[in-house]
């Protein structure tokens, strides 16, 4: 299963190769200029983030590379004792905030992406078990599942961190509790139309095994909504995940994702010193923005309905 | 109807005993509040006397037993920090982030359905897709950064209005306002404009939806048909079909404007349940916690409740029954 699901496209490339499905799913999906503009975002912010240590003027972690005479720079002003230039300021530790939006934004997608990843696992197994197996499995799940989803993410995630406490791992956990539940309504309600359809009923004819009914035939049919709400997901868990470093929360101080960066800043926003804030959320929105702007696009692409 | 009530009633009552739970056992599991409220140089008989005295050296079913029982009384427990009732605490804040909650659903509703059906009628104008493009930046806006903008903006560029606080209140039927007082208003402006962000993004394409699919229906070429003009086609007919669904998210939406207000009264400061939130996990003040939860979470189920209830009386299609506990 984890194999499966593990490389579901949540970033999708317009993939080159020969096999038509996907050149013609490249090509509708091109068809949206917006949606390219997004992508091309997408994979150029994916890129520096991934290669953060190559790109960075400096370490961002590194208490020796930093100079606290440096401290709250504006955008542009040299070091004092370098002479290097800070191109987005610094902030009140003297730390280059371009370095530390680049590692901000790589802890940031890693903890979307992770938590994505594994919330989508879950729910999938638990919506395909929702639906295959019906009666109590499917009422006991749907239930939970439904109980929770009457409650905002951001309230469930906070209770879960006030629990837990703080660190990388744990708000992974937070972010894969509140969204396991969306993964398993999706694919348990696409499960359900897909069982009614011919294909299946051709798969059980031939009395295939179950595991390769339901992995071979069943699953891949359910994919399509299934990565449209990942994508989704993944623009809600980096939001969530900032608001909660914001709320202070998230993640520590040692290991700043974007949200820590612009709560850090928050204090000597009414001093005017407005960068230290203001550069990290505009990193966080061209991120946001380009994901959305994909999977809008992605989910018009997927959706049968739409099919001129 | 009645029945259909009852059951509703039922599953609430359900629900808000496990969350109480749930609630109760997550919050038993903070650290030991006892360091942080006992004198580091009190002795172990102190540290024994204290927690006596707080009840925490009970196991804890029983302290769930006491605290449900308690509870139903309307008794939540004492603030550790404050040493006043908790359920006090969270209803003197409440009156703040109800106004900002209300505040943030007027102002997203009065926009957001306007421009949501701009957005409808001429999905492929100018106007439409502009709107369109907002309400995805709506969406992609973090809330808290937005905040930190109109801060930078409006008070410490333009010095317009009061980054922080809940200004000068008056008292409406008991309750302390700010929205009736000039010094009030400026200071709900922009927390209020700040939460109800999302809202009105997610407004402007739920309606902009219902709008194109209502336009294409029969009876709005049938009423077009009939000659009667644009403005009772669009205000009567389509407005009218198109806010049975719009009504049941605003309901349920107001709930979860009430928990991202825990953010936004972050940011201004505001003095309301969520900064109080925030403020208690931080000083591990686990009856403050307990009771909020409780309090946010009886809120959310009679909210769903009452969504529930009335959509059945307002859509004769809904079967009753069949789809209870579902939205």
């Amino acid at each position: 299963m984890g194999i499966i699901t593990g490389d579901a496209p949540t970033r999708p490339q317009p993939a080159p190769a020969a096999e038509s499905p996907w050149r013609r799913f490249a090509s509708e999906f091109a068809e949206s200029r917006l949606a390219l503009l997004g992508l091309a975002m997408l994979v150029v912010i994916v890129g520096l983030a991934l290669a953060a240590p190559l790109v960075s003027p400096q370490n961002p972690y590194d208490l020796a590379q930093l100079d606290i005479m440096d401290s709250k720079l504006p955008p542009g002003e040299h070091s004092a004792a370098t002479g290097k230039s800070y191109l987005l300021g610094t902030d009140d530790q003297g730390r280059d905030m371009l370095s530390g939006i680049f590692y901000g934004i790589r802890i940031s997608l890693f903890v979307g992406v992770t938590s994505t990843v594994i919330a989508l696992s879950l729910g999938l197994a638990l919506g395909l078990a929702a639906a295959y197996f019906g009666g109590r499995i499917d009422a006991l799940i749907m239930r939970i599942a439904d109980i929770q989803l009457s409650f905002p993410a951001i309230l469930i995630a906070l209770v879960l961190l006030a629990v837990l406490g703080q660190g990388v791992d744990k708000i992974i956990v937070a972010l894969v509790t509140v969204q396991w539940a969306y993964y398993a309504r999706t694919v348990r309600s696409s499960a359900l139309v897909e069982r009614q359809k011919e294909y299946m009923e051709a798969a059980q004819v031939l009395a295939l095994s179950r595991p390769r009914i339901v992995f071979r035939h069943l699953l891949p049919n359910c994919l399509p909504p299934l990565i449209v709400v990942a994508t989704v997901q993944v623009a809600h868990a980096i939001q969530l995940e900032a608001a909660l470093s914001f709320l202070g929360l998230g993640l520590p101080i040692t290991e700043p994702s974007i949200g820590l960066l612009i709560s850090n800043g928050f204090q000597y926003l009414l001093s005017g010193k407005y960068w230290i804030s203001f550069y990290p959320g505009l990193a966080l929105l061209l991120t946001i923005v380009a994901i959305n702007l994909v999977a809008d696009q992605l989910r018009d692409v997927l959706n049968p309905r739409l099919k001129k | 109807m009645l029945a259909f009530a009852i059951r509703r009633f039922g599953q609430s009552l359900f629900v808000l005993v496990v969350m109480s739970f749930l609630v109760f056992l997550g919050v038993y599991a903070i650290g030991n509040p006892i360091e942080l409220l006992v004198n580091p140089q009190a002795d172990e008989a102190e540290r024994v006397r204290a927690t006596a005295a707080l009840g925490l050296d009970k196991p804890m079913l029983e302290q769930y037993a006491t605290f449900l029982v308690r509870g139903v009384q309307g008794d939540l427990g004492r603030s550790f920090v404050f040493n006043v009732p908790a359920i006090q605490l969270i209803l003197a804040k409440l009156p703040a982030t109800l106004e900002l909650a209300l505040a943030a659903m007027v102002i997203a509703i009065a926009l957001g359905i306007p421009l949501g059906l701009i957005a409808g009628l001429r999905p492929d104008s100018f106007v439409g897709r502009t709107i369109m493009a907002g309400s995805i930046l709506g969406f992609s806006l973090p809330t808290f950064w937005v905040g930190l903008v109109l801060i930078m903006l409006f008070s410490v560029h333009l010095g317009w209005l009061p980054p922080n606080g809940r200004g000068q209140t008056v008292m409406l039927l008991g309750i302390p306002v700010s929205f009736l007082t000039w010094d009030g208003l400026q200071h709900l402006a922009m927390p209020a404009l700040n939460l109800a962000l999302f809202k009105l993004s997610l407004l402007i394409r739920l309606t902009r939806a219902s709008t194109r699919e209502a336009v294409l229906q029969d009876y709005v070429k049938f009423a077009r048909a009939k000659g009667l003009g644009p403005g009772r086609v669009i205000g009567v007919h389509v407005l009218k079909n198109i806010l049975i669904p719009i009504v049941t998210v605003i309901g349920l939406e107001l709930g979860s404007v009430i928990a991202f207000a825990i953010i936004t009264e972050s940011i201004f400061a505001w003095p309301g349940t969520g900064k109080l939130l925030i403020d208690s996990i931080n000083q591990l003040d686990r009856p403050v916690i307990v009771a909020y939860l409780l309090v946010i979470v009886a809120i959310f189920i009679t909210i769903n409740f009452v969504v529930d209830v009335l959509y059945s009386v307002l859509d004769p299609r809904v079967r009753l029954g069949a789809t209870a506990g579902a939205h």
